[in-house]
């Protein structure tokens, strides 16, 4: 199990993955934008270390940090951002949708709610092959009002099904505050189908790995589904277009409030200050060294926009031309 | 069908699907099923006979009405080494699953650079004619057909639905599979052991000269029992069971129109984006030389399918609208 400067190396890793990855959407090398996820890096880190490397897991949106957090390369992480053949996804998919189906990251996925029932069946799977890894779907407070959500609650507490439904409360979907979407509790709905859920401090990471831990353990105990409810701050945008267009949804006060606690001041100050320089200088080096792969990477080749649809190798069109 | 036999017997389309799907489970222990009442129930088709018997609950998952978990659920499995058989019991019902195999299913290994396949199959009752009303009737293979990255299926006879139930579970790709409510009680010779139907070869279910019919599941005896008809007439035409839309064996369709220069397309979805649109813009693009004659669609009327007997027919295809057509084109 990861010690202390191993949680403080991802959560920095993913802070300032994201903060380069700013940099280069503001400099034109990431075309579409991304989804910040600066302020929840702990909820990432402290699922991620719970998991063992079969285990699996299905991200949002909003998914860097989980990708990061799951042992994906940052420079192929990088470079399918900008679009690069190298990316993880040969540039195909983008910030919403990187995946590496070699470490358990079934993908991020940019259909708010959608994963958890493609969570489900992993799950369903891994207990079909006779395997006690667990799947592990994260989701934001926006989407406990999507139907589909409660669906595969449902179904994961009938089979009781190995699965860790981690919702990250940051406070908004979107311009939405949670308290303005959210009827009855995030927890009270798992707890509608039997479903144990706890609600945590989601910006201290060793308190989100001790819960992620229980779950976990219970689920490869055969125990079934569990909820965790994170609370959390989206410190940045919810996507960096908000950067450009002021949506008026939350004042100073309230930002500034929210980011007062920060996950990675809270596990760095757990650490010596001559270590946390190593790793923060470290990570350094292995971002612009991710930086400098993924913008000196080929872009796709334009001759195989059509490749990797079908698996037989057939094309879209149809006809004998 | 050279490699379909009479000496086996005969078998209805509905006890082909199971017999299908347990072929398979037989061959295979990741083939697994989940949907609505298919368990001890063994289906409200009754088209999952005998397979929870034999396979337990481990296999056969009864699952709640959940039309999102079901595909979803099946999702994360393919992805993970299974390879689930889902039921949406009515074809109507794929709406209510629709983000699943528009945005998720059919994007997936695209959009991750070829990381994953998908081997599912989605198996559901479609198509109208017994009078269950607009919610319960619709022809909707055009729906799947519209999105890329699904392969789809819809056999007319058992032995197809045995021998493309095979391929499409063996399939790396997601597959629709449409069984048509009409031809669940229809009999035909059984297929024999290892009866495998590649996906994308239409079969020649007629041959003729004068006029090629494309037809798919229910329209094939519809075109069928209009070549009858106009046969008497002195008009010999080629019925073409295209048994995919994707793959689209083209191939079979021009070679047919290449020989008989009249074409008619016989589709039981709407004709506003029907299938048969996407035939005939293919001839029109591919196989123009060949056509002495415009090409004709005879397909579902655009409104939600009527309740009562007498508006059903009026808005699905028949035998006698079929042959009005081919007397046009043949006189044409
Ligand atoms: C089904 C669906 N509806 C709407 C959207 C547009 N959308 C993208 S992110 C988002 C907000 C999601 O909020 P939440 O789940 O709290 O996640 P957060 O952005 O806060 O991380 C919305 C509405 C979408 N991607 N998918
Ligand atoms: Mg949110």
């Amino acid at each position: 199990m990861p010690d202390a400067v191993a949680l403080y190396r991802t959560i920095r890793l993913i802070r300032r993955f994201e903060e380069r990855a700013i940099e280069l959407v503001r400099s034109g090398d990431i075309v579409g934008g991304v989804h910040p996820y600066l302020g929840q890096e702990a909820i990432a880190t402290g699922v991620c270390a719970a998991l063992r490397p079969d285990d699996v897991i299905t991200s949002t949106h909003r998914g860097h940090g989980h990708v990061l957090a799951k042992g994906a390369d940052p420079a192929r992480m990088m470079a399918e951002l900008a679009g690069r053949v190298t990316g993880l996804n040969r540039g195909r998919g983008g910030s919403m949708h990187a995946a590496d189906f070699s470490l358990g990251i079934l993908g991020a996925n940019a259909i708010v709610g959608a994963a958890g029932a493609i969570a489900c069946g992993a799950a369903w799977a891994g207990m079909l092959a006779g395997s006690d890894r667990v799947a592990v779907t994260f989701f934001g407070d926006g989407a406990v009002n999507q139907g589909v959500l409660l669906e595969a609650m449902n179904l994961a507490a009938l089979r009781r099904l190995p699965v860790l439904f981690v919702c990250e409360n940051n406070g908004y979907a979107t311009t939405m505050p949670t308290a303005g979407a959210v009827a009855g509790t995030i927890t009270g709905r798992a707890a509608a189908f039997g479903i144990p859920a706890s609600t945590v401090d989601g910006m201290d990471v060793s308190v989100v790995l001790d819960a992620a831990r229980e779950a976990v353990e219970r689920a490869r105990a055969g125990a079934g589904p569990t909820m965790l409810e994170c609370l959390t701050y989206r410190f940045d945008a919810h996507h960096t277009f908000e950067h450009r267009v002021r949506l008026r949804y939350r004042d100073d006060a309230d930002v500034a409030a929210g980011r007062s606690r920060d996950p990675m001041q809270i596990q760095g100050a757990r650490l010596d200050p001559d270590e946390r320089t190593r790793i923060d200088v470290a990570v350094e080096t292995v971002l612009d060294e991710a930086v400098r792969f993924a913008l000196a990477s080929d872009h796709p080749d334009p001759a195989g926009a059509l490749d990797h649809l079908y698996a037989s190798g057939l094309r879209a069109r149809p006809g004998v031309a | 069908m050279a490699d379909v036999t009479a000496t086996g017997g005969t078998i209805t389309y509905r006890e082909a699907v199971a017999e299908g799907i347990a072929r398979e489970m037989r061959r295979d222990p990741t083939v697994v099923c989940l949907g609505e009442d298919i368990g001890a129930a063994e289906g409200v088709f009754k088209t999952t006979v005998g397979l929870f018997k034999e396979f337990g609950p481990r296999r056969v998952w009864d699952t709640p009405i959940s039309e999102q978990a079901i595909v979803g659920a099946a999702m994360g499995a393919a992805m993970t080494g299974i390879r689930p058989v889902a039921e949406i019991m009515f074809s109507d019902f794929l709406a209510c699953c629709w983000d699943y195999l528009a945005n998720e299913i059919p994007k997936v290994r695209y959009m991750t650079g070829g990381q994953v396949t998908v081997p599912l199959v989605v198996r559901t009752a479609n198509g109208g004619g017994l009078g269950f009303g607009a919610q319960h009737s619709q022809a909707v293979e055009n729906w799947a057909l519209a999105v890329p990255g699904l392969k789809v299926v819809a056999p007319s006879t058992p032995a197809d639905v045995i021998g493309l139930m095979a391929a499409s579970i063996r399939s790396d790709d997601p597959v629709v599979f449409f069984e048509h409510k009409g031809l669940f009680a229809s009999k035909g010779p059984a297929a024999p052991e290892g009866h495998v139907v590649p996906l994308g070869a239409a079969a020649v279910v007629r041959p003729g000269a004068d006029v090629t019919l494309v037809a798919l599941a229910s329209t094939v005896p519809v075109a069928l029992r209009a070549a009858e008809t106009v046969a008497a007439e002195g008009i010999d035409a080629e019925v073409v069971d295209l048994r995919c839309l994707v793959p689209l064996d083209m191939h079979t369709v021009l070679d047919s129109v290449g020989r008989t220069s009249r074409l008619v397309i016989v589709e039981e979805n709407p004709y506003q984006g029907g299938w048969g649109a996407t035939v005939a813009s293919i001839v029109a693009d591919e196989g123009f030389e060949s056509l002495d004659a415009p090409v004709r669609r005879v397909a579902a009327a655009c409104v939600p399918l009527p309740f009562a007997d007498s508006l059903e027919q009026v808005v699905l295809p028949t035998a006698d609208k079929v042959a009005a057509e081919v007397r046009r084109l043949a006189a044409y």
